[in-house]
């Protein structure tokens, strides 16, 4: 459905996005991560066809009916909606006026248009607000609102910017719902968020992008099989511990601290956590509390880029 | 062209303008107000002119000091308040009157000697209030007819049928010319007669004219300001992104906006000129097609302006203030707060560069100059010219591109 490939752009010599590729396939959605500065907005732009790519092409469609970005442009974006990160909205207009406003910016009109608004709206959950202004809404049936947008001409591709910014538990679920609803319909849903755990609640695949390229592609198990280690202990220390020491020790994987939390993966639970807790006494290190999990996303993601998500 | 979406995009900016009251208010009452001071304060309604006023200290109390008191508080030019000397340049210090004239000692005497036998002339002082300048010419014009008439009055009295106080040095005579009949000595040879010089005779000039098309010009380029802003707006808040991501041409966005604002500054110079006309009785005395011509003229000057806004500015705040001075300094120069005819020479021809000066004057020749199509036509000329610059450079200068990290 979406594809990009050997998409490149710089800007004043500096290079934001070096040769990504990525696909994302019809009733899938793609989670595109990375930290700021990563390039993934620029990325965002170039397949939503706001920004030029220097290098590379965007496709849209299937095999039978695929449209090249660069060649196509308008009948490519007549495939594509976009839900940017902002809130991009009239306030000042009525909800169904302003997806009637954007709904005929993709040329629809009249009937059809008044019965793609409906279905817009009942599908976020906003139909008995239709003619309410957004100035009056929270701020979760705004963001609601705000993909509806992207929704009225019924596109097959769906590109979301971090959509949930600034958005209530509540609020998110029901953007969660909306966007499994999506996936059910046989949209291609590209979602980029800061937010591991909506990746691994959404996605069924993850692009993990770093410096302005794709580090990692794939599903969150393929991702998982990475790991050195599998498990993770989180403990409650007293004093700093020796990280570089720490990590020397055999079953350990790349110790953090943070403050009194002290945290580390581990390839075998039953025999590393006594070992450490032998370790920690040893160095003169009180363990208050001890606690284990399997790894999540963000251990991928610092794994594979050295970095948080969020640094 | 996509017209369905052309036509939702200008509909929209129209909805969301006339929906604002506090544009509306800003938009239409503003100027109404504004015009109806600036028409009121600038000669609306007045049959005659307003008469100055001035001081008068007679120091010297001669026939001839006396005559001219006399003459000048008998000029319907003038308000006179006469006292000593201090009590006049007071009066000029503290702005109550615009100029004080004091006659010193001895100036009916010397002044008579000056004319016949060029000696010494005196020397009358004009105490001026220097924020109000211009009425010294007048007053200096007006002083000296009188005190011709009074020194002539005087001579011709001296030489002919006598007259009280008028005494000629020793050995001198009065020349023939000069001693003739007291009716006609040093007066004026002609006499004027005031003729409005508007429409028609029978049309008296409205100041409200003026004022309405100075502060409708100001306060629409005001509005242009916003759309300009809202475009920067947009561009912060995202909307921008997803306006540029629906399959719509560059040429239709800017154009829609164009349209939109042209539209709104006609709603909005319509809704002034309809206050002008029905409450402050103001006319369209010459060519309503050249009026129109203006108009429209006028209303694509207005959005060409906030889309070079758009385009060369950087955050809406900052540019808001930067677009507001300059917009006041073309209405300014443009002669919106005062007609251009008040500027100094160089500056009336240099203002011929501001596209404001054109829209104003040409407002001024379709109402109360009563000027016909063809006054009409330099002005939309030069406004339609400059719209197509703002455009252009808007066009060139527009950033589409929006850096990312």
């Amino acid at each position: 459905m979406l594809e990009a490939r050997g998409l490149c752009k710089s800007y004043g010599g500096r290079a934001v996005v070096a040769d990504l590729s990525l696909t994302v396939g019809a009733g899938e959605i793609v989670g595109l991560l990375g930290p700021n500065g990563a390039g993934k907005s620029t990325t965002v732009a170039m397949l939503c066809g706001l920004v030029g790519a220097d290098r590379g092409a965007v496709f849209v469609g299937s095999d039978a009916s695929r449209l090249a970005l660069d060649e196509n442009a308008h009948a490519a974006k007549r495939r594509i909606g976009v839900v940017p990160q902002e809130l991009s909205i009239y306030e000042n207009l009525g909800a169904a006026a302003n997806l009637e406003l954007f709904g005929a910016l993709y040329g629809m009109a009249g009937a059809l248009l008044r019965e793609r608004v409906a279905a817009a709206l009942a599908l976020v959950g906003l139909a008995d607000r239709a003619g309410d202004k957004p100035q009056s809404f929270s701020g979760g049936m705004k963001r609601r609102l705000n993909i509806a947008a992207a929704l009225v001409h019924d596109p097959d591709v769906l590109i979301f910017d971090e959509p949930t910014v600034g958005v209530d538990p509540q609020s998110r679920n029901a953007i969660f719902d909306n966007l499994e609803s999506l996936r059910e319909r046989g949209k291609a849903l590209l979602y980029t968020t800061h937010y591991m755990e909506e990746a691994e609640r959404l996605c069924d695949r993850v692009v993990i992008m770093d410096h302005g390229q794709v580090v990692a592609s794939d599903t969150l198990a393929g991702l998982y099989k990475r790991l050195p280690a599998v498990e993770t202990l989180e403990l409650e220390v007293d004093g700093s511990v020796d990280l570089d020491a720490l990590a020397h020790q055999p079953g350990i994987d790349r110790p953090t601290q943070d403050g009194t939390r002290l945290r580390a993966g581990v390839s075998d639970l039953g025999r590393t956590a006594p070992a450490l807790l032998s370790w920690l006494a040893a160095n003169g290190h009180a363990v208050h509390r001890i606690s284990s999990g399997r790894a999540e996303l963000e251990d991928v993601f610092l794994s594979l880029t050295g970095r948080q998500l969020r640094d | 062209m996509n017209l369905t979406a052309f036509l939702a995009l200008v509909r929209k900016d129209l909805v969301l303008y006339f929906s604002n009251r506090r544009a509306l208010v800003m938009s239409i009452l503003a100027p109404i107000v504004i015009a109806a001071f600036f028409g009121a304060i600038f000669g609306a309604g007045m049959e005659k002119p307003s008469r100055i006023a001035i001081g008068l200290a007679d120091l010297d109390a001669s026939a001839v000091s006396k005559a001219v008191a006399a003459a000048v508080q008998a000029d319907p030019a003038f308000d006179v308040r006469t006292g000593d000397e201090a009590a006049v340049v007071a009066l000029a210090r503290a702005g109550k009157v615009r100029a004080s004239v004091v006659l010193p000692p001895g100036f009916g005497e010397q002044a008579r000697n000056a004319l016949v036998a060029g000696a010494d002339k005196p020397v009358v002082a004009v105490h001026y209030d220097p924020s109000q300048a211009t009425a010294m010419t007048l007053v200096r014009g007006l002083l000296s007819q009188h005190v011709m008439k009074a020194l002539g009055d005087s001579l011709a009295g001296a030489g002919g049928a006598g007259s009280p106080g008028v005494t000629l040095p020793a050995g001198m005579t009065i020349p023939a010319a000069i001693a003739m009949p007291r009716a006609s000595a040093f007066s004026l040879p002609f006499t004027t007669r005031a003729v409005e010089s508007t429409a028609s005779a029978d049309k008296p000039y409205n100041g409200y004219a003026h004022s309405f098309a100075g502060m409708g010009v100001q306060f629409i380029l005001f509005m242009g300001i916003e759309v300009g802003v809202g475009v920067l707006l947009a561009r912060r808040l995202g909307l921008w992104k997803r306006l540029r991501a629906a399959p719509i041409s560059r040429a239709l966005l800017l154009g829609s906006h164009i349209a939109s604002g042209a539209l709104t500054a006609l709603v909005l110079l319509a809704i002034i000129y309809a206050a002008a006309i029905g409450i402050f009785h103001v006319r369209i005395d010459g060519s309503i097609a050249g009026f129109v011509g203006i108009a429209i003229a006028f209303a694509l000057l207005t959005s060409s302006f906030g889309l070079l806004i758009a385009a060369i500015g950087k955050t809406p705040e900052a540019t808001r203030g930067l677009a507001i001075f300059a917009t006041l300094v073309m209405v300014m120069l443009g002669g919106a707060w005062v007609p251009s005819f008040i500027f100094p020479p160089w500056l009336q021809t240099a203002s011929l560069v501001v596209p404001t000066r054109w829209a104003v004057d040409g407002l001024d020749a379709m109402t109360w100059r009563g000027l016909g199509f063809d006054a009409a036509i330099a002005p939309i000329a030069m406004l339609l010219a400059f719209s197509a610059l703002f455009a252009a450079i808007a066009i060139w200068r527009f950033d589409w591109e929006e850096p990312r990290g």
